[in-house]
């Protein structure tokens, strides 16, 4: 049996349809929002760290030039060590038919049998490869399958500058290469970026590594100190050109695996909040008009003999049946959205499998938190209604106090007529309801330009990382440093214009006890092609003295320009010396130190020496300069911009867009449940005044302008400060989503702007045109003849 | 008295309003005639429910009728189209209803400014407002004012344009007696110093003794039509 109040309350939701259903709109998107990106961020978590756990993903990594095996004991014996495995680590090219410049492979060690004691493969397809055989190769199986070659295809490898065909025996996957890029160079792709893996007692010879390693990997014990243990192997490796040992926070893969983990949850916290915030003010605002029209019902409950407390229990049940149903959509949605990331996600992690999960404590959460945040904005409406002594509530309400506004009264009255005048008034009656609504609006703006925050940002990477920073056409890495007239050389190959010169060192950047293994990159003192920027976009200059270092750098040490560094050279006679820090630089990815040439020899102790070439290049004679440089020998990677730029875009696009536009729908819900709301209780508040004016002779055209020039200059009041916030919530979400080797600029484009401010005019133009149709059909008579 | 009659300005012809509730019709009309002439004031009384506030809303183009004609001297309201009767109120018709109906935002003054701003040839509001006593509230807001006062505001505000018709629905029926004495004095005053043709509804019989011509209404149909013989001053009338 349905009680007479449960009656009433079905009765009011039926009535107040338009304004619940904005409500429930704006709870499903805020709820839907967080549970997809939750879901997704525990899926992620869950799949990458089973896959971690059963293929043995080693704790601490480190590379180094060349070490006897007998220092393996020694690294095994250091406190906190549990597993240890020696390995090559080698870079090598793979000339494939299909690319025009040869794609970079890393070739890993096995040990004989195949099976490693840490980061073990996850065989697809095929096999290991069997001991002593030099030409039997494992893929990684993007690579492969980018490049259509299959078990028993052939993969042609420059093997320390002789070319081969080596035979493809098995497809695998390895929890080091889950993400397709690495920290250094994160928009590879994976036809540029190859992995193999080969018999290390095979491929020995031809590295020179008979009975060494120059790699090493450890798992820790548990409640062992990463810190201490990576010091300790620092120290037993110093002499063997130990490079710094890292743990799994700056792994290449590891690395980018959890800066995506740390933006999703980020996001999946800041974008709800907004949203329930929005809810909770619907639900004020609603509920506070509701109550007002409803005080002769209310009274006449109370003296029929109900509770005051049993009427308030009312309005909270009005109010939670709103945001239970929006919730309950919400977590639909935000299930098949979920699911939906997922599938994004697939092609750019290398997981066996990538089970999407979606934990009943997240939609219980998502529930309790949104009917918290809707009773939050119920509360003031459910204590009034507590309040009103009955007798009160049956007398009317008071007619409502108005008086001029300020601008008026500073003598700008005049510049309003009838319709403008009551606008402003209208507006500063209500100044805080007027306010709440021009910040609901404005939050509406800025969700919108947080939709395009990551293109934005990737614009700014493509422009500056991908595009200043690197003029050159090539960079042509080599495999050990090279006297400078190695740049005549390349200078003097069919199709170079003209060459700059480079120089990388593995250095270890040090202030006090705070260290950050980096490259320190020596540049020609203008350099024109690779060069040195700040954002926005600025050349920085390199003096001749001093380093300049990448800003994320320098806040991890705490060093400012004019500070002085510790620079730990990782080669040679590991000299450490000290510099100053003439400037600093932007860089989105990755950590690094610039100087000149002569400043970098100078630290290293050197005459010279280069390791890479910048060139520009004639496109006419691409063919015959890429067959010429997969002939040097000391080539160890020849790398192009513009491909990258390509890859880069096309792996970027399908992620963006998605995002992009479930924000924007968000964003528009949000903005159109404001705008139409407020428009809705205006007409209920007003309707008595624009049948009046009807009355009077006012057209439907003249009354909408009141109604609707309410509306206007909300919008207008909104869409500056939403500007601004939009660029606030940018700045938050860069600052909750920043790691130590990745962080993108609160950088807005002037398109995103233009593409929030029209995206809220266009809803608020949709709940216009609603409105509009309301008052062409005011009954006039009717409303006249009622008491308010 | 009463004799001399003025051109007819308003002229309505066998009038029939059918409300339809569901499944049952309500007739608040049948088969009404009435002509208006220039200048009169006339009293529409009769029980509640009658269908007076029907008719008026229908003579003042707020509504039309299911069947029958109205002319306004040349035009046809019966044939006019959701914006000829939007100017036709613009133009021609004052209404004064039970509920002041005043815009709470605007002041006295602006109140009756929302008229004259629309109208040819309107008077000043303040000489709106004086002429409804109310020289000295010009700048007070609604809420700042009494229901009489309210209630004077909305005449003036009805006269501003200097309508050729102004149409009263129970001006009084929120009011207290001597409030609504001034307040009908006003109304009074109106029509003899503007020569507005004015319709008063209202249920209390008394009142009927200050027009020219008493209209009775009872179910939707004009039960008697007379001419006083002389009208009494709103002051006198005791109800
Ligand atoms: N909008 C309406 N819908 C249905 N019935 C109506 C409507 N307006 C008036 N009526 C009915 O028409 C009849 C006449 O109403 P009305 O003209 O308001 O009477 P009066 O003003 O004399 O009290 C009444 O029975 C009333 O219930
Ligand atoms: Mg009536």
């Amino acid at each position: 049996m349905v009680s007479a109040l449960h009656r009433k309350l079905l009765r009011d939701l039926t009535r107040l349809r338009g304004q619940v259903l904005a409500i429930a709109l704006v709870v499903a998107s805020g709820i839907a929002s967080y549970v997809a990106m939750q879901s997704a961020y525990e899926s992620l978590r869950e799949s990458s760290e089973r896959y971690y756990g059963d293929n043995r993903m080693p704790h601490v990594f480190v590379h180094l030039e060349r070490a006897p095996e007998a220092v393996r004991g020694r690294l095994e014996a250091i406190p906190g060590v549990a597993t240890i495995e020696t390995r090559l680590f080698e870079t090598l090219l793979l000339p494939m038919p299909g690319l025009n410049e040869p794609a970079v492979g890393q070739l890993v060690s096995l040990p004989p049998g195949g099976v490693p004691a840490l980061a073990a493969l996850h065989v697809r397809a095929g096999r290991l490869p069997e001991p002593g055989r030099a030409d039997e190769v494992v893929v990684l199986e993007a690579f492969a399958k980018a490049h259509g070659i299959g078990l028993g295809g052939k993969l042609p490898a420059v093997l320390n500058g002789v070319r081969r065909d080596l035979s493809v025996v098995g497809l695998a996957l390895s929890p080091e290469f889950v993400y397709s890029g690495t920290a250094s160079s994160p928009f590879s792709d994976e036809r540029r970026n190859g992995v193999i893996w080969m018999d290390r007692e095979a491929i020995a010879p031809a590295f020179r590594m008979e009975g060494a390693f120059d790699d090493a990997v450890f798992a820790l014990q548990p409640g062992a100190t990463e810190r201490a243990v990576t010091d300790a192997i620092d120290r037993v490796l110093a002499p063997y050109g130990g490079l710094g040992a890292v743990g799994r926070d700056r792994q290449g893969s590891a690395l980018m695996l959890e800066t995506e983990l740390t933006q999703l949850s980020s996001y999946a916290s800041v974008v709800p909040a907004v949203f329930l915030a929005v809810a909770a003010f619907l639900v004020n605002v609603v509920l506070s008009r509701l109550v007002m029209l409803q005080r002769a019902q209310i009274a006449t409950l109370r003296a029929v003999g109900y509770r005051a407390i049993a009427i308030g229990m009312h309005y909270v049940e009005l109010v939670g049946t709103i945001v239970v149903l929006g919730a309950l959509a919400g977590s639909a949605l935000g299930a098949w959205m979920g699911s939906a990331m997922m599938s994004i996600y697939e092609p750019y992690f290398r997981l066996p499998r990538l089970d999407y999960l979606l934990s009943p404590a997240i939609v219980v959460k998502a529930v309790i938190v949104s009917v918290v945040a809707a009773l939050a904005g119920a509360l003031q409406a459910v204590r009034s209604v507590l309040a009103l002594a009955p007798a009160e509530a049956m007398r009317p309400e008071a007619p409502a106090r108005y008086q001029p506004s300020l601008l008026e009264r500073i003598g700008l009255g005049r510049l309003f007529g009838d319709a403008g005048r009551m606008v402003l008034r209208e507006l500063t009656r209500r100044p805080l309801r007027t306010a709440l609504s021009v910040f609901g609006i404005a939050i509406s703006v800025s969700i919108v330009i947080m939709a395009r925050v990551k293109d934005d940002a990737i614009a700014v990477v493509r422009e500056l990382e991908l595009g200043e920073a690197h003029r050159e056409d090539l960079l042509i890495a080599f495999r050990r440093p090279l006297p400078d007239a190695a740049e005549r050389e390349i200078a003097h190959l069919p199709g170079v214009i003209s060459t700059e010169p480079g120089r990388t060192v593995p250095v270890r950047a040090r202030r006090g006890h705070v260290f950050r293994d980096v490259a320190l990159v020596g540049h020609p003192a203008k350099p024109s092609l690779r060069r040195v920027l700040e954002w926005p976009l600025r050349e920085v200059a390199l003096a001749d003295d001093g380093v300049v270092l990448t800003d994320a750098l320098a806040e991890i040490l705490g060093v400012r320009v004019g500070d002085a560094v510790e620079l730990e050279v990782f080669q040679g006679d590991r000299r450490t010396i000290t510099a100053r820090v003439s400037g600093l630089s932007y860089e989105m990815i990755g950590m690094t130190a610039h100087a000149t040439l002569p400043t970098v020899h100078r630290l290293l102790g050197e005459e010279g020496g280069i390791t890479e070439v910048m060139a520009k290049t004639d496109p006419a004679h691409e063919k015959e300069l890429d067959r010429r440089l997969a002939e040097l020998p000391t080539v160890a990677a020849v790398v192009r911009p513009a491909s990258l730029r390509e890859s880069f875009d096309k792996q970027t696009g399908g992620v963006l867009i998605v995002t992009t536009i479930v924000l924007t729908l968000f964003g528009a819900t949000i903005a159109v449940a404001i705008v139409y709301n407020n428009a809705r209780i205006a007409l209920s508040t007003r309707s008595r005044d624009l049948a009046t004016l009807r009355v009077l002779g006012f057209t439907r055209a003249e009354i909408s302008a009141v109604l609707l020039g309410e509306m206007a200059a909300t919008v207008l009041l909104a869409l500056p400060l939403g500007l601004l916030m939009g660029h606030g919530l940018m700045v938050l979400v860069a600052e909750t989503s920043k790691m130590e080797t990745f962080r993108f600029p609160a950088a807005v484009s002037a398109p995103t702007l233009g593409f929030a401010v029209a995206v809220t005019v266009v809803a608020a133009l949709v709940s216009a045109l609603i409105v509009r149709r309301r008052l062409d059909h005011l009954d006039l008579v009717g409303v006249l003849k009622a008491r308010e | 008295m009463g004799s001399i009659r003025g051109p007819t300005v308003l002229a309505a012809r066998g009038l029939s309003k059918v409300y339809r509730m569901g499944d049952f019709d309500v007739v608040a009309l049948r088969d009404v005639d009435l002509d208006l002439a220039e200048s009169e004031l006339v009293v529409l009384f009769g029980p509640s429910g009658s269908g007076k506030s029907t008719l008026l809303n229908i003579l003042g183009g707020l509504d039309v009728p299911t069947s029958g004609s109205v002319r306004y001297r040349d035009h046809d309201l019966g044939a006019a189209n959701e914006s000829q009767l939007t100017r036709y109120r613009r133009e021609h018709v004052g209404f004064v209803f039970q509920f002041y109906n005043l815009i709470p935002s605007l002041t006295a003054r602006e109140n009756v400014a929302l008229v004259t701003d629309l109208a040819d040839d309107p008077m000043d509001p303040e000489e709106a407002l004086a002429l409804v006593g109310l020289r000295e509230r010009l700048d007070h807001f609604p809420a700042q004012l009494s229901g009489g006062e309210q209630q004077r505001v909305a005449i003036a505000r009805a006269v501003a344009k200097r309508p050729e018709l102004l149409l009263c629905d129970e001006p009084t029926g929120a009011l207290d007696f001597s409030t609504g004495r001034v307040v009908l004095s006003v109304i009074d005053r109106v029509n003899r110093e503007l020569g507005t043709t004015t319709v008063l509804i209202t249920h209390n019989a008394p009142i009927a003794a200050m027009a020219d011509r008493v209209v009775r209404l009872a179910d939707g149909r004009i039960k008697s039509d007379e001419r006083n013989a002389a009208r009494v001053r709103p002051e006198d009338v005791a109800w």
